[in-house]
């Protein structure tokens, strides 16, 4: 069944029945099980769950050291452009922010790959507005031919492309693609979708499946935090992800659980998520699925970035900005960014951090054929 | 405690399925049958001897069984196919145990011919339950190609040595959805209480109980075995960790504000 | 006239359709299939198939196995 079927099987009022009819005590019972059902991801994200975070913490370190080492995977993000379509209730790059907008001219993406791997990354995320006018699949693909020379993984977030885009830019040199449903209910993801193609829903949901189908190696797929009840959200971005591993079994699957941040004209209907809820949920998103990998945002602290770090992180950005142009042109003070970054620091001290807590940071794990 | 076993829509009321060849005499596959109360009867498909004409076995096997033919004889997916199609025109039912084997001297399974005749027989409308090493990515194809199950061998046919292929079938029971049924090799009743108990769905046996002393009560046990481990399987979500915890809480942070 | 059943070239005489061969041989038909030159044939059309020389024909029936 795809997805969507999937989907189609539940709905809010149920899934909040269950989440409030689930028996704490089977939380020791699953948390030695091989391997989770829907129904267990559903205890371990239940209210009923927090007394026991940190017997879930226990186990989710474990698995994290048992499927992964000690070892955290560093990458940066790279604003190509934020000229955007879309207006998304909750994002700053939206189409009536009159915000200054940028793009990145070819010389200045070198001159922004220059200096990100200067710094020893070898891993970028590429990103860029919704606008297929300013940056076409054509852009991207020049952008990242390149980037392919400055860097061994180079993944994408950017719109829902079609299968063969996708295919085109594995070509050029892509391996990753990162696509956030944002939210899955799709009620609330009308309300904050009000306009441009990112409307269309299933077009989005579909997008990582078509990335897989086109032969990428790691799909990235996300819920943005506050915009919905989060038990929810994560239940069935848990069981997307879920989907997609055991639909793509050479794929690696990623999962990332940004929470909302304020940005310019903000997005008022926040729906809060505490450092306990997102602890909560990385633990429930690493027992759940062992093998996934999982990213947390400089949106958090950094003191928070390196609580969380032992329970299943094994991606983290370092010297991140949301500016297009951030790592090297001085646009900041006049341009508006995605969103706010809370953990500044550079790659160097991100590093050093990793090392005094005995973790291995990785800035390069595989290499290009 | 309701425990319903079901091959796609067809309710199984045994978990011990019994394999008739090797019988000193046919009169104790019925025996054995009653005894063990054995649902799945797996049978072959052999030439008529039109010489010396024997009983046929099917009047040993009573009429609520559910008749499993395989393939056996097979050395490839052709000659599998061939089989199942004359096994089918018997009306006996459309179950067939995918057995392809070219390797005389082990008697392994060739999993490749397995699967391509798993492909034309599933789209045939067959309930096909393919016989196989218990190669992960293998099953993974059967069951896309329409497996009803997935039996991966213990170890090899008729060498009573056992359930050898413990890890590899732990990570099929994990990964697959279908039911698997360990088939081949086991030959003492503990052994199929360690299928089990680590969550098959069911066993096949047939030397270890035609070739007895006293088959009808080494059935007997191979039941009860099968009972027993299905029934610690199901009771054994244990409360409780089977993993070292750490000293220091990994949460503490929580707390600190 | 020469036929080969179940791999033997057999001789026959007085059976002219699949059915008289079966009964002829002592078969219980309803405990075998029969394949008449690969294509299998459901009892009903066995008195339809007219045998000719060198015709190929199996006949198999379940014995035990597992």
């Amino acid at each position: 069944m795809e997805f969507r079927g999937i989907l189609k099987q539940y709905n809010a009022q149920d899934l909040k029945n269950k989440f409030n009819a689930v028996s704490a005590e089977k939380i020791k019972t699953i948390i030695s099980k091989d391997k989770l059902e829907s129904d267990d991801l559903l205890v371990l994200l239940s209210p009923q769950a927090e007394p026991y975070l940190e017997l879930m913490a226990q186990k989710a370190n474990q698995l994290t050291v048992q499927y992964f080492g000690k070892v955290i995977q560093l990458y940066t993000p790279l604003y190509l452009s934020n000229y955007c379509i879309n207006s998304c209730a909750y994002c700053g790059f939206k189409a009536e922010n009159s915000s200054q907008r940028k793009k990145l001219s070819l010389s200045e993406v070198k001159k922004e790959a220059e200096f990100i791997s200067a710094t020893g990354l070898k891993h970028i995320l590429i990103l860029t507005g919704d606008s297929r006018q300013m940056s076409p699949v054509s852009y991207i693909q020049q952008c990242v031919e390149i980037l392919k020379d400055y860097f061994s993984s180079i993944a994408i977030e950017t719109y829902a492309l079609s299968q063969e885009e996708y295919a085109q830019l594995i070509r050029a040199g892509i391996d990753g693609v990162t696509i956030y449903q944002e939210v899955y209910d799709r009620a609330v993801y009308a309300k904050v979708h009000l306009n441009g193609p990112k409307k269309d829903y299933d077009f989005r949901l579909d997008a990582a499946q078509r990335a897989l189908f086109a032969g990428i190696r790691t799909a990235n797929v996300g819920v943005l935090l506050g915009l919905n009840n989060w038990r929810e959200e994560v239940f069935f971005m848990a069981m997307h992800a879920g989907y997609l591993q055991e639909k793509f079994l050479s794929a690696e699957i990623g999962v990332s659980v940004p929470r909302i941040k304020p940005h310019l004209g903000d997005f008022a209907d926040i729906i809060p998520v505490s450092d306990k809820n997102l602890t909560q949920i990385i633990l429930a998103l690493r027992i759940f699925l062992p093998r996934a990998g999982i990213n947390l945002s400089t949106r958090e602290t950094a003191k928070l970035r390196d609580d969380l770090l032992a329970l299943g992180i094994t991606r983290i950005s370092a010297g991140s900005t949301t500016a297009v142009g951030g790592h090297t042109l001085n646009y900041e003070q006049n341009q508006d960014e995605q969103f706010q970054i809370s953990d500044k620091r550079d790659v160097a001290q991100i590093k050093q951090m990793l090392q005094q807590k005995q973790y291995q940071p990785v800035l390069k794990d595989w290499l290009r054929w | 405690m309701s425990d319903i076993f079901k091959i796609r829509d067809k309710q199984i009321k045994s978990r011990l399925f019994l394999g008739t060849g090797k019988f000193s005499d046919k009169r104790l596959v019925k025996l054995v049958i009653d005894a063990a109360k054995v649902d799945v009867v797996t049978v072959a498909l052999r030439r008529v001897d039109l010489e010396s004409q024997d009983e046929n076995i099917l009047d040993y096997i009573p009429e609520e069984c559910t008749l499993m033919p395989n393939t056996s004889g097979a050395r490839t997916a052709r000659e599998a196919i061939r089989i199942a199609r004359l096994a089918k025109a018997t009306g006996c039912g459309n179950w067939i145990k995918i057995e392809v084997i070219s390797d005389n001297q082990y008697l392994l399974p060739d999993n490749l011919e397995t699967l391509k005749a798993v492909e034309v027989l599933a789209a045939e409308g067959f309930v096909v339950l393919p016989y196989i090493s218990p190669d992960i990515s293998m099953a993974r194809r059967m069951v896309k190609a329409g497996a009803a199950a997935i039996m991966p061998l213990g170890s090899p046919i008729g060498s009573n040595r056992g359930f050898k292929t413990e890890e590899l079938v732990r990570i099929m029971i994990r990964q697959i959805k279908v039911p698997i049924i360990v088939d081949a090799g086991l030959a003492m009743p503990s052994q199929a209480a360690k299928c089990m108990e680590i969550g098959c769905a069911a066993v096949l046996v047939n030397t270890a109980i035609a070739t007895a002393q006293d088959p009808i009560n080494m059935a007997l046990a191979f039941s009860l075995a099968v009972e027993a481990g299905r029934k610690a399987y199901l009771s054994s979500k244990r409360p409780g960790i089977d993993f070292a915890q750490a000293s220091s809480p990994l949460t503490g942070f929580l707390t600190q504000e | 006239m020469r036929l080969k059943i179940n791999g033997k070239q057999q001789e026959i005489k007085d059976c002219f359709d699949l059915e008289k061969l079966i009964s002829s041989k002592g078969l219980n038909p309803n405990n075998i299939v029969v394949e008449y030159n690969t294509k299998i044939i459901p009892k009903q059309n066995w008195p339809e198939v007219i045998l000719k020389p060198e015709d190929m024909i199996e006949i198999v029936s379940f014995v035990g196995g597992g």
